[in-house]
């Protein structure tokens, strides 16, 4: 006991001191977490990579509008669809097309009559090797090596690619020549960086870049690519999700949308 | 959806690729691992280091360096012009000079500790019986380090079949070409195919299982009694 006591005033200051500082220290870490965590006042949304541009414009904008937090995740729309069904934490998804945000909608993901169109989108074949300027006759030439896209069977847009190259009767020829990303972002990358000289991505990828040249596919050539908006299950109660997706349809956020080339609904 | 032509074709590729990974692999690394194991040269560890980086580093590093590297403007162009191509990427020959850089680590480090451990005794007496110094490494020390040489080559074949973030970056997902079982696995789950995703990766958690008895067995057997 008396071993004990001794021990304890020697170190006296430090024992006491401690305890007291330790959670100080967390709460002072953790202060500007709080308010968020507090107030849960912010949204988490799933948006087709096509919209990269445009979100981070229009997330700022109605961050400054309302203060409260939009927290985006990037990827093709098929794989959005695959974590939602998996239990991914969601509130609300920006997809690239119809059928995607409907597929949810008939599972039981989505809240009903909360789907709408936010933009519709402008498919553009685009090159950065100035050897073989983007247009329908270089497509036809065929003396590239490679034609890059995104996945047909999960992102619109690759889908898009498709159908103009199977308007184009072109599907056959070129096919030994696609190179698939994984969503748009990577097909844009693809010719970005040089290795693919010809690639489909979406024109407001394109939006104040000079680099490279440009067709826009004429729309005959695809099914119009309607890109809707879904609020999920998930983000039902949660007022930032569906501010956010309000927003979304108000004449400012239309206008922030249409300078990158969509069409309005 | 699931298409066991579609499977095989991963499949062979994979197991292709992973052949010819280390292979090349092997041919550079004991070169390597023999320099680096006997010199004194003071940027030896330099060099080990710079062997070492794929290891440590996502291969998504690897994968980005290599995508600049093989474009337009990089080096790998003008070796890919010479073969008349326009890009070493979203081709075998790109993936395989990727492995090859991934796979290295794992030879060179188990063959420089093979070759450590039997020290310079056994070459210095095969030099004082007047073996050529080619003859003595081969003779000698070559099968002295067996068993690291073939460990560390049982684990780049492994870790080849297992890329994943390298090829995803410079691949582009060609079937026949570069769409390998670990690509696929990840688009069959993209694209919510169960059936194909429980085949590759039930096969992928047999094949990993039966590449470690192996590789247990074998040292077991190969390790030198003393």
């Amino acid at each position: 006991m008396n071993a004990f006591r001794s021990d304890f005033d020697t170190d006296g200051m430090n024992l006491t001191f401690r305890p007291i500082r330790l959670p100080l220290l967390c709460f002072i870490m953790a202060g500007p977490l709080l308010p968020t965590v507090a107030r849960a006042e912010q949204a988490r949304m799933a948006i087709a990579a096509n919209f990269i541009g445009p979100t981070k414009e229009l997330i700022a904008d109605f961050m400054q509008k309302t203060g409260d937090v939009i927290i985006p995740s990037f990827g093709s729309s098929g794989q959005f669809v695959i974590q939602i069904e998996q239990g991914a934490g969601y509130d609300g998804f920006l997809s690239a097309d119809e059928a995607k945000p409907e597929k949810l909608l008939k599972d039981g993901f989505g809240v009903e009559k909360s789907q709408f169109t936010y933009a519709i989108g402008k498919l553009v074949l685009w090159s950065n090797t100035p050897a073989y300027p983007a247009s329908e006759s270089t497509l036809r030439a065929a003396r590239f090596s490679h034609l890059a896209l995104c996945k047909p069977d999960v992102a619109p847009y690759g889908a898009a690619a498709v159908a103009t190259l199977k308007q184009l009767r072109l599907e056959q020829i070129l096919q030994p020549r696609i190179v698939m990303g994984l969503d748009i972002a990577q097909a844009y990358q693809f010719v970005q960086s040089g290795n693919a000289e010809l690639g489909f991505v979406a024109l407001s990828q394109l939006h104040n870049k000079s680099a490279g040249t440009i067709w826009v596919v004429p729309s005959n050539l695809y099914p119009p690519i309607h890109q809707n908006a879904l609020l999920l299950r998930q983000g039902e109660q949660n007022h930032v999700a569906r501010a956010f997706l309000a927003y979304l349809q108000s004449k400012p956020a239309q206008a922030i949308i249409a300078t990158y080339g969509y069409d309005m609904p | 959806m699931f298409d066991p032509n579609s499977i095989f074709t991963a499949l062979r590729l994979s197991v292709t690729l992973a052949l010819v990974t280390v292979v090349i692999a092997v041919s550079i690394g004991i070169p390597l691992a023999w320099w680096l194991a006997y010199s004194r040269n003071w940027w030896r560890d330099v060099c080990s280091s710079i062997i070492t980086l794929p290891l440590v580093l996502p291969p998504t590093v690897l994968g980005f360096y290599l995508l600049l590297a093989l474009g337009p403007s990089g080096l790998g162009a003008v070796a890919a012009h010479i073969t008349g191509r326009s890009t070493f990427a979203f081709s075998f020959a790109g993936l395989t000079i990727g492995s090859v850089i991934a796979a290295l680590p794992y030879i060179v480090q188990s063959t420089q500790a093979a070759f450590e451990t039997i020290g310079h005794k056994p070459i210095e007496i095969a030099y004082t019986l007047r073996t050529p110094p080619l003859r003595a490494f081969l003779s000698v020390a070559l099968p002295l380090a067996a068993p690291g040489i073939i460990a560390g080559a049982v684990i780049a074949f492994a870790h080849t079949i297992g890329e994943f973030g390298l090829v995803l970056m410079i691949g582009g997902d060609i079937p026949g070409q570069t769409r390998l079982l670990s690509i696929m696995l990840f688009d069959s789950v993209e694209t919510g195919d169960w059936a194909s995703a429980h085949a590759i990766a039930g096969g992928m958690v047999a094949f990993a299982f039966m590449i470690i008895l192996i590789l247990r067995l074998t040292q077991k057997r190969l390790t030198p009694r003393t």
